[in-house]
């Protein structure tokens, strides 16, 4: 499992290659063998990770896949059952929270009510004993990186949801900390300051070259603002780590082909070194996984947008026929729903490369071999 | 119906029962015990209707002023204590499963189903030379020979700081429960240790809750009664007995009228007092 992640990695973020070749540095967060158990619970299992230094890591699965216990091992706020933490080859595993200089927003913002966004933020300086002074320089630097300039003195309860975030993502970052760590803090915001407040975190990251972990269960969200996406399945394992575009193109397996973006999951079986018969068609396949052995059952993943639908009835390779079952035009797409002999195959188009098909028409879906991806069922 | 105030003479209607109980068994003894305070009093006799400052006057005596002091003291001890221990207490409870609240809280209200008089002299016992708690510890050798703890101050505000415990358990129950055990995490993560991020964290954020179980507590322990005149010696009775004291045997009820709404008076004060420190010390940190 290790190998295959970290392989996985070194294919999406090629940059970094370099820094898993140097023997020398393996600089970065390290997750070996993690288990963690609540009595009887899993609630993580066998988690192997390798988190590069400076980037923007999102761990993304559905609600109770463990992302969140994961997260708080790493802060420290748990111990894992089994398995060991590393950052920068240092062993951290059993450094309590309060000793380990992570950063960390909570989801509940958890911002003390009875001190002033001021005080909030540098309460770390003064857990460090620095002068009051210093403090509210520190404190004044804080918040106009943070856009609230002027709401020193200000009352936790005088503050809007998105200030508030702020604040809470300005206090984590007040003793310069060696890892964020973001437990879906953006999940109580309305869609709109969401986004705005996705593109000034990622902006924030970069500039600060802060390594970042953010927890989310909303994809989109891990896709606008990530270098690398974590996905974590509802067996609380890590189904695949690499970049957002990696993930969304190939993905692992079926599970994540479902959780991210849409896909056409189509069941078949290997018939050739480079062919899938999937509801009696032959699909050309460009990329076969290794030991696919023909008879072997397998899934094929399509994204809609890379299928095409022609009209009428037309043989050939890769080449599936239906009839129309629905067609939903949303105005900036348009996705057509075609019934291939009970097989559902969706397929998404801009107005502009609308086919020109109707509900009830006969018509062909054409799935390129290059976005036809195999995994096993 | 939900957000409109209600209107009309039937909506008032449900208020009037209240209102009444309220009347009967707050307001009207109240008012004759305020009235009587400036009545005059019939020596040998009991008392005459009237308008007369004599009875306060005759407040100002060492003893009246002293006992007034002690109860006030009483008072103010017995809640610190019972809220300093009290509040880690109910914090580690809060912190426990939900089972074992549950067995916590129910052991702590069937302290509350025992009559004062029981608690009084079980204690008695238990803090006497013959039969107490030293015996044990003379048998276990922790003690050369048994002593008697009673009766004595300490025993007195062993014995409020008993009865009131519960109280403040349930007073501050609520609130510790309801505390986002996110802000004592937040704490960690930002450096601080255990024991700071429980100074500054949650005594911080709750610090009105503490307030309001000192208030509880104090008040509740000003009129205890009972207490005093069994784990106390005479001069540990409170101003409780002398009032009872000057009403019953004494036959003086304006005087112990007079006490007893100047008690209450100063009480009030004190009160205010303490939660005026307890807002102005929350304005200051804004």
């Amino acid at each position: 499992m290790p190998q295959i992640l970290i392989r996985r990695f070194n294919r999406a973020g090629k940059s970094q290659i370099s820094i898993f070749n140097d023997k020398n540095s393996m600089s970065g967060l390290t997750l070996e063998n993690i288990d963690k158990n609540f009595g009887s619970v899993v609630a993580v299992c066998d988690v192997n990770l390798l988190l590069p230094d400076g980037q923007f890591v999102c761990f993304l699965g559905p609600s109770g896949c463990g992302k969140t216990t994961l997260l708080r091992l790493i802060a420290g706020l748990e111990k894992p059952s089994r398995g060991r933490i590393l950052l920068d080859e240092e062993d951290i595993t059993h450094i309590p929270a309060h000793k380990r200089n992570f950063g960390m927003v909570f989801q509940s913002l958890a911002l003390f009510p009875h001190l002033t966004v001021g005080e909030n933020v540098t309460y770390s300086l003064r857990v460090r004993k620095t002068g009051k002074t210093a403090r509210r320089q520190r404190a004044r630097e804080l918040l106009d990186l943070v856009k609230l300039s002027g709401l020193i003195d200000r009352h936790i309860s005088q503050l809007s949801g998105g200030q508030r975030q702020r604040v809470a993502m300005a206090r984590a970052l007040a003793i310069e900390p060696r890892l964020f760590l973001l437990d879906e803090p953006l999940s109580a915001l309305d869609a709109k300051l969401r986004e705005d407040m996705q593109l000034e975190l990622r902006m924030l990251q970069q500039r600060l070259a802060v390594t970042t972990i953010l927890v989310t269960h909303d994809q989109r969200e891990a896709m606008t603002m990530s270098d690398l996406v974590v996905v974590m399945g509802p067996d609380n394992r890590v189904h695949q780590m690499g970049s957002p575009l990696e993930i969304y193109r190939n993905p692992a397996d079926t599970f994540v082909a479902d959780f991210i973006g849409t896909s056409n999951l189509l069941d078949g079986t290997c018939s050739g070194p480079r062919d899938v018969t999937v509801g009696g068609a032959r699909l050309e396949i460009s990329e076969m996984p290794d030991g696919m052995i023909p008879d072997t059952k397998v899934t094929v993943s399509v994204r809609p947008e890379e299928v095409h639908v022609l009209p009428g009835t037309e043989e050939g390779a890769n080449r599936l026929h239906g009839s129309v079952s629905f067609v939903r035009d949303v105005g900036s797409s348009v996705e057509i729903y075609l019934d291939c002999n009970g097989l559902q195959i969706v397929s998404q188009s801009t107005p502009k490369g609308r086919p020109a098909v109707r509900q009830g028409d006969q018509a062909t879906a054409v799935l390129p071999a290059s976005a036809c991806v195999v995994l096993r069922s | 119906m939900i957000g409109e105030k209600p209107k009309g003479l039937r909506a008032h209607l449900t208020l009037t029962y209240p209102a009444l109980m309220l009347g009967i068994f707050f307001i009207v003894p109240f008012g004759l015990m305020a009235a009587v305070s400036f009545f005059h009093r019939q020596p040998g006799g009991f008392y005459i209707p009237g308008f007369e400052l004599t009875n306060y006057k005759n407040l100002y005596t060492a003893l009246f002023g002293r006992t007034l002091v002690f109860s006030l003291f009483v008072a103010g001890l017995s809640a610190a204590v019972c809220v300093s221990i009290g509040f880690p207490f109910t914090y580690f409870i809060t912190r426990m499963k939900r089972r074992a609240q549950v067995v916590w809280l129910v052991l702590l209200m069937s302290v509350l189903s025992l009559s004062e008089v029981i608690v009084g002299f079980a204690w008695s016992l238990l803090l006497s030379r013959t039969a107490g708690l030293s015996n044990l510890f003379v048998w276990l050798g922790l003690m050369e020979r048994a002593v008697a703890w009673y009766p004595g101050f300490m025993a007195l505000l062993f014995g409020i700081c008993y009865l009131a415990f519960p109280y403040t358990v349930l007073v501050l129950y609520p609130p510790l429960s309801r505390l986002d055990p996110a802000l004592p995490e937040a704490a960690q993560t930002l450096g601080a240790s255990p024991i700071r991020t429980f100074f500054t964290v949650v005594v911080g954020s709750l610090r009105n809750a503490i307030v309001a179980a000192f208030v509880m507590v104090f008040v509740f322990t000003l009129g205890a009664y009972l207490l005093p005149q069994i784990l106390g010696r005479p001069r540990h009775w409170t101003l409780s007995v002398l009032i009872t004291d000057a009403a019953i045997y004494q036959t003086n009820m304006p005087l112990s009228a007079a006490m007893a709404i100047f008690f209450m008076f100063v009480s009030l004060v004190l009160v205010a007092l303490t939660m005026m420190i307890g807002k102005r010390k929350r304005i200051k940190t804004v």
